[in-house]
């Protein structure tokens, strides 16, 4: 051989060499380099979130009032979307090319690399096609999950509804909650959105490069389950419910009824209603939309959040305080001359009849104001100390009754009502020197006194406990172990004895079952009702049509309270809607007149809209600030619904 | 080979290790091949429309045609050489107008359900003639003149592969520059100025021609400064230093003007100049990928992801590597590595035995092959070279490929096996 012989070496040293190269990237890229697992990891696990069902509500006989049902998401993760079908997908999804933009853009502008929610709540059919196709849509994704339903369309407000998770929510949850996760928004579904949401499982599925699913990642070791919300078993009675609704067909108002043994409530309506569906689905942003901007405001909670001068209700508290007070007992008289005069005579409390000399039992039935401006006077004049303080034990013992405060129902938005300190007046008339005659309009149950249909019903129940209510409240059970809240168990004592009801409840049962009392169109064969109509002003327009009442008188059954706005004298609207749910209620049937229930069915007291009250609601503008600004505003307007005892003085001394 | 006669096949001394190193490569070549189009839904299937179906009737036939050539007189392969270079160049002007377009390359013939490669063929006719022509040569001293007409064997399929835009497969033939190296037609000085110019090359591209042209000077300056008292080399440094930077701003200007912008993106993507995993990036990014989750001892047989559920594209031929290294880690990749390294090492050392010129020249010939390919692939799943669609011989999937380097390495055989025959 020659010397070329020894490039045989060269060439085979420069062979190694690459050989070496090659080893030591491999090294770097195998062994020393972690983040490529993780890289090919990212690439064919996708986490699936299942969402757990949320919590059943079922009415107290097991009446389902809500469910779930099955719909779509469509998620998208934008850096893996290339060369799609793009009109395809927007005919599959049912939307259009500009509708595609905004949501790609909306999901970058979350994270170009996590899949993000692209169309929420596609329908089982919608779905079914678009399945066939998903393969083409690289970086689209589908999640299941269920929405509600309600298969009654009732008791929305009491209900409640979800909503998608904001950004406040998210951040206060922190991070249980993630962009396109639902949350109770109101009623029940906010109230108990911790039992019902359940907990989120999640799935490791694998997928290939067309993103089409491969199966389960390590034989799900690293999977967790989705946990079911707690089931609800709700204190609402979906009969009764169903009947009250119908009544409150096309008028405002509500209509909350209780048990008085446990405080229960069987009845919760707010009119005017709405169907709880509209507010699932992909429509929802609009009906929400429509909901807020209807002038009847759907959405304001009556029962809870509206507050009326409580008007004859308050005549019964104020008898029982005063009897426990000692000012008056069951024999006492006043003489009625057809009003109460007071102020050293300048100024005058009309009373509707001319009753003479009145003891209590009578002075109930038949709402007389002139004995209750009395007792208001003794109980604030003629005490023994300075009225300012009187009125403080005054004021007490009425708060006892659930006045002016929350009850504390398990719904959230709960108003207060309305009952001053005795400061308010203190610095109103710049010094203690004020008495009763300042503001005897709170004698019976107008000027500066509010309270909610609610808390009338509540008290009703007290009047039917013979002096105690428990916390009224929706849900009477949680979870499969019937788990009830304790705050519930526990008895509240209105701080009024016994012995003191009954010539009370006389009164109300005379009102109703003795012929010339207020409400004697509206009694019941075979029940004995305690009730009364009453009245209370409006000072915008006609006044408001109430009736409460509990039956049967002995062990009583069930609390009621009726408000029909703008329908003027109660004994005409409220008091047969009353009647027929507590006949309803007790026996299952309904003997009133037909021509009374088909007065009732069919009546429209929808108030007439002034035109030009508030513009037209342009859907386009529409935002969640607005939509709060209209809610501020609904509020107020309930609010100026209180009147200024003055105002009713001066009312009734012009008429 | 300790026993002769044990060896005394075929009418000669069959290299029996270097055929063992071939049927496990083909093995590994199947089983990888299995794992890449491996379909997880129908577990048990085994269908010869697949790839590793057709695979091991390649492999099988593989094995009819290394066992005919070991049966053929080894005269008849340089006796032949001319014929079947005249064939294949034939062939490959063919393919320009009947040729098949498949990922980009105009390089197939359809046969039926079979398509030809001429090209591969190809580079056993260069390899062939070129040992043919220079060993004719041999006992002369080498000059200027048959370099040429040896490069312009080479040269000739290189310009009808490029015109069939198969740049991977014509690159394949500059390879045989390390056997005019060997020969002595190419010096060990001019080797390592092409070697320092393709250093050069790439760094230029990497970092652009100003940085370069600096350290160059850098360079220059400070070899001035050494060599301070020698005008001599002072002046040929000068003159170095004129003819590497025109060489750099020659290739600067070659990459902005004459390369197509899909090119350049290529080689800028193996640069790291630009980071783009979802577009031109995105085969060497899954490749990466899928040989780095691999990790020490790999995901085990037909647990790799990335190939699995197809990340990585062209996985079981140009990519069959990222299989490998994702399914057996960097073990089964060392094992690889050391089969090719042991391969040619002993091609090398196989040639060198040879008693005639033209069988060492053809073997180097197939060695230099071997590596290129094996170089260039491995490199281009790992990125560190670009993207060029060569195969890993006798692992990737392919009949052509197969059988055109199962006939290069068994004719190399044929050679060794009666290089006492033949004075």
């Amino acid at each position: 051989m020659n010397g070329l012989f020894e490039r045989k070496y060269i060439i085979q040293g420069i062979f190694i060499a690459v050989a070496v190269i090659i080893t030591a990237r491999l090294f770097y890229l195998q062994v020393v380099d972690d983040s490529y697992l993780l890289s090919a990891n990212n690439n064919v696990l996708r986490k699936m979130i299942i969402y757990p069902a949320r919590g059943v509500i079922l009415d107290r006989n097991g009446e389902v009032l809500v469910q779930n049902e099955p719909v779509y998401d469509l998620l998208v993760t934008p850096r893996e979307v290339k060369n799609i079908d793009t009109a395809l997908l927007c005919e599959l999804v049912g939307i259009d090319m500009e509708g595609f933009k905004r949501r790609m853009e909306k999901a970058r502008s979350y994270s170009p690399y996590k899949a993000s929610q692209f169309e929420k709540q596609i329908p089982a059919t919608a779905y079914a096609k678009l399945q066939e196709h998903l393969y083409k849509f690289r970086g689209f994704y589908v999640q299941n999950r269920t929405v509600r339903s309600y298969p009654d369309s009732i008791a929305a407000q009491f209900l409640g509804y979800i909503q998608e998770v904001n950004d406040r929510d998210i951040e206060r949850s922190n991070g249980f909650y993630r962009p396109g996760d639902y949350i109770g928004a109101s009623g029940v579904e906010s109230a108990y959105e911790e039992l019902l949401r359940g907990q989120r499982g999640v799935k490791n599925v694998m997928v290939d490069v067309f993103n089409r699913p491969q199966g389960v990642f390590a034989d799900g070791k690293y999977d967790t389950l989705a946990v079911a919300g707690e089931g609800l078993v709700s204190s609402l009675d979906r009969d009764l419910q169903l009947l009250a609704e119908k009544l409150m067909h096309n008028k405002i108002g509500s209509v909350v009824a209780i048990e008085p043994s446990t405080g229960e409530i069987l009845t919760f309506v707010s009119s005017p209603s709405y169907d709880p569906n509209m507010m699932v689905g992909r429509e929802r942003g609009n009906n929400y939309m429509k909901l807020l901007h209807d002038p009847y405001k759907p959405m304001f909670i009556r029962p809870i959040q509206a507050q009326y001068p409580p008007g004859s209700v308050f005549k019964v508290v104020a008898a029982l305080i005063a009897q426990q007070a000692g000012v008056i007992n069951a024999n006492t008289v006043f003489h009625c001359p057809g009003g109460y005069r007071y102020g050293g005579g300048r100024a005058f409390m009309r009373c509707t009849h001319v009753d003479g000399s009145i003891p209590l039992v009578p002075a109930i039935q038949r709402s007389c104001n002139t004995y209750f401006g009395y007792t208001y006077a003794r109980m604030i004049d003629h005490r023994g100390m300075p009225s300012a303080k009187a009125y403080e034990h005054w004021r007490e013992a009425v708060m006892k009754f659930g006045i002016g405060h929350p009850l504390g129902i398990d719904l959230p938005g709960e108003k207060s009502g309305l009952l001053p300190s005795a400061d308010y007046y203190t610095k109103r008339y710049g010094n203690t020197k004020w008495g009763s005659s300042f503001n005897i309009s709170l004698s019976i149950g107008q000027g500066e006194m509010g309270i909610t249909p609610l808390q009338m019903a509540n008290i009703m129940a007290i009047v039917a406990n013979r002096g105690f209510y428990y916390r009224p409240h929706l849900i009477k059970a949680i979870g499969e172990k019937k788990i009830i809240k304790p705050e519930f168990t526990e008895r509240i004592s209105a701080g009024v004895d016994p012995a003191y009801y009954e010539p009370v409840i006389e009164g109300l049962s005379r009102a109703v079952n003795m012929p010339g009392g207020t409400a004697y169109s509206v009694r019941i064969a075979d029940i004995e009702m305690c009730g009364k109509t009453g009245t209370a002003q409006n000072p915008h327009g006609e006044n408001h049509a109430v009736f409460f009442a509990f039956a049967p008188r002995e062990n009583p059954k069930i609390a009621i309270a009726v408000f029909v706005e703008n329908a003027g004298y109660g004994g005409t609207w409220a008091g047969p809607i009353a009647s027929m749910l507590v006949e309803k209620y007790l026996k299952d049937t309904i003997t009133l007149p037909k021509y009374i229930q088909d007065r009732i069915y069919n009546a429209n007291l929808l108030p007439k809209l002034k035109t030009t009250e508030k513009k037209a609601p342009d859907t386009a503008g529409s935002t969640q600030k607005q939509a709060s600004v209209n809610r501020a505003e609904s509020n107020k307007e309930e609010n100026v619904a209180f009147v200024h005892h003055s105002a009713v003085v001066n009312r009734f001394r012009h008429e | 080979m300790s026993n002769p006669n044990r060896n005394r096949l075929f009418g000669g001394h069959v290299d029996w290790f270097t055929v063992l190193l071939w049927l496990l490569l083909c093995i590994i070549g199947w089983f990888n091949i299995h794992a890449a189009v491996f379909d997880p839904e129908y577990p048990g299937l085994f269908s010869m429309n697949t790839n590793y179906g057709k695979q091991s009737i390649y492999i099988f036939s593989a094995m009819i045609i290394a066992l005919a050539i070991l049966i053929v007189d080894a005269k008849f392969y340089s006796s032949a050489a001319p014929l079947l270079y005249a064939l294949t160049i034939v062939l490959l002007v063919v393919v320009l107008a009947v040729g098949r377009n498949v990922g980009g390359n105009q390089s197939w013939i359809p046969m039926g359900n079979f398509r030809l490669q001429p090209s591969e063929f190809a580079k056993l006719a260069t390899c062939l003639l070129l040992a043919r022509y220079l060993s004719t040569q041999s006992n002369k001293t080498p000059t200027f003149r048959n370099l040429l007409v040896g490069a312009s064997i080479a040269l000739l399929p290189v310009v009808l592969v490029l015109l069939q835009r198969d740049t991977g497969s014509a690159l394949v033939f500059f390879s045989l520059v390390f056997v005019f190296y060997r020969e002595g037609y190419i010096s060990g000085q001019w080797m390592l100025i092409g070697g320092l110019s393709i250093l050069l090359f790439v760094l230029t591209l990497a970092f652009n021609q100003w940085p370069i042209i600096i350290a160059l000077a850098i360079v220059t300056g400070f070899g001035i400064y050494i060599f301070r008292k020698r005008r001599k080399v002072i002046a040929s440094l000068a003159v170095l230093f004129v003819i590497a930077a025109t060489y750099v701003f020659c290739v600067e200007f070659v990459y902005q003007n004459v390369l197509q912008p899909h090119q350049r993106t290529r080689i800028d993507v193996v640069l790291g100049k630009i980071d783009d995993p979802r577009g031109e990036g995105y085969n060497l990014n899954q490749s990466i990928i899928a040989i780095g989750s691999g990790q020490f001892w790999g995901k085990g047989y037909l647990q790799g992801t990335q190939t699995k559920f197809n990340f990585v594209p062209e996985q079981s031929t140009d990519f069959i590597f990222c299989t490998i290294g994702e399914e057996w880690g960097f073990v089964g990749c060392m094992v690889i590595i050391g089969i090719y390294l042991t391969l040619l090492l002993r091609i090398v050392n196989i040639a060198e035995r040879q008693r005639t010129a033209f069988a060492r020249i053809y073997a180097y010939g197939v060695a230099c092959i071997l590596f290129f390919h094996f170089a260039i692939n491995i490199g281009m799943t790992i990125g560190i070279v670009p993207i060029i669609g060569i195969p890993l011989p006798f692992l990737s999937y392919g009949g052509s490929s197969l059988w055109s380097f199962t006939i290069l390495l068994f004719i190399m055989l044929k050679f060794d096996s009666n290089r006492k025959g033949i004075v």
